[in-house]
């Protein structure tokens, strides 16, 4: 993955938009973070191959900071911030995370034409 | 310990590594005095989270990845390799009864006198509760006079309190040179210990510095007539 670009970003959201799409979704702070501090505890939460249809879908870069939002518009909402890497990858998949400085993924968001593989 | 005595031992944890860090040392001593060795890998750890710095992997190639580091790793430790094929963090979810019967096939077919896995519910994450209770149940479930002795691996801070000091110690220095190769085949989980071990204070080398950390290798002995349900 690389730092994101925002306009390729854009333009491959944009190509997914109004069409059945696969994403996965997912956030995490480790399932040892209670083990390493008493006070933690332990969050996360991930959906693979939920089946959407977004009419539009945008990113957004926070004011302060080098990470991104991405928020895509279905009917209801898909929400993902903290994403600072990309990656669009050889089977056409749209692949956004957000790592931190040891390479540990926090969030991710990604975007599928097919199912991803289980 | 006489080693040789085993027949057979059957390694059950949920993720690629487990095995390395925890109990490589004693799978060596295993191996060395002929005994064989058989590795039921519960999921691929699909869901780990360490991309690296740079990255070497994202969400959908880490899977291939530790699958290839796993059985890198089996090959130091000259062990049998089984890929159950569930997936990280929804172990618990799957029916216990299923994943039981599996494992109890899998020790029956392969003869196994000794089983070794996680002690539920002190094994922290949840993948390594949920395989440990299978493994527990699959024991209960072969009848007395043909059961594999069952030892158990806690992970617990404070374990010693709870549990009690461990039944079983194994020194693994002999074989460590080893065990320190099998940890460092699964090369996207090893690297932040042994980058945290090199930053830290107390730092002495990396042979010394893991062997100070990972020499002993303890397990509880467990009679799964004395569960409670």
């Amino acid at each position: 993955m690389k730092t994101i670009n925002q306009e390729e970003v854009q333009k491959y959201i944009d190509q997914f938009a109004n069409e059945p799409v696969y994403i996965h979704l997912e956030t995490t702070n480790g399932a040892y973070a209670k083990h390493f501090d008493k006070t933690a505890h332990n969050v996360g939460a991930y959906i693979r191959n939920a089946q959407i249809k977004y009419e539009r879908g945008k990113i957004i870069k926070s004011d302060d900071f080098d990470t991104y939002r991405v928020g895509l518009k279905t009917g209801g909402w898909v929400y993902a911030e903290g994403l600072t890497d990309y990656e669009f990858n050889d089977e056409g998949q749209l692949l956004l995370a957000g790592h931190d400085q040891q390479g540990r993924l926090m969030v991710a968001l990604q975007i599928s034409p097919k199912p991803f593989r289980m | 310990m006489d080693y040789s005595q085993h027949k057979h031992v059957v390694i059950i944890y949920p993720h690629p590594d487990d095995e390395s860090f925890g109990t490589s040392g004693t799978i060596l001593n295993f191996r060395e005095a002929g005994v064989p060795v058989t590795y039921l890998c519960g999921t691929l750890g699909e869901m780990g989270r360490n991309m690296g710095s740079p990255f070497f992997a994202n969400r959908e190639t880490l899977p291939e990845i530790r699958k290839q580091e796993l059985i890198d790793a089996c090959n130091v430790l000259d062990m049998n390799l089984e890929m159950l094929g569930y997936r990280d963090k929804t172990v618990e979810f799957e029916s216990r009864d299923d994943i039981a019967q599996r494992l109890k096939q899998f020790i029956v077919d392969l003869g196994a006198t000794l089983v070794i896995t996680f002690y539920p519910p002190y094994a922290v994450h949840p993948d390594h509760n949920a395989m440990g209770a299978a493994a527990f149940e699959a024991v209960k479930g072969i009848e007395p006079e043909n059961r594999p002795e069952l030892w158990a691996t806690a992970i617990i801070n404070n374990r010693n309190e709870v549990l009690g000091e461990p039944d079983i110690v194994v020194d693994t220095e002999s074989v460590f040179e080893k065990k320190l190769e099998a940890i460092k085949a699964h090369r996207s989980q090893a690297e932040g210990m042994l980058s945290k071990m090199r930053e830290s204070s107390d730092f002495i080398g990396e042979y010394e510095s893991a062997l100070q950390r990972l020499q002993f290798e303890s397990f509880y002995r467990i009679d799964v007539d004395e569960l409670d349900e």
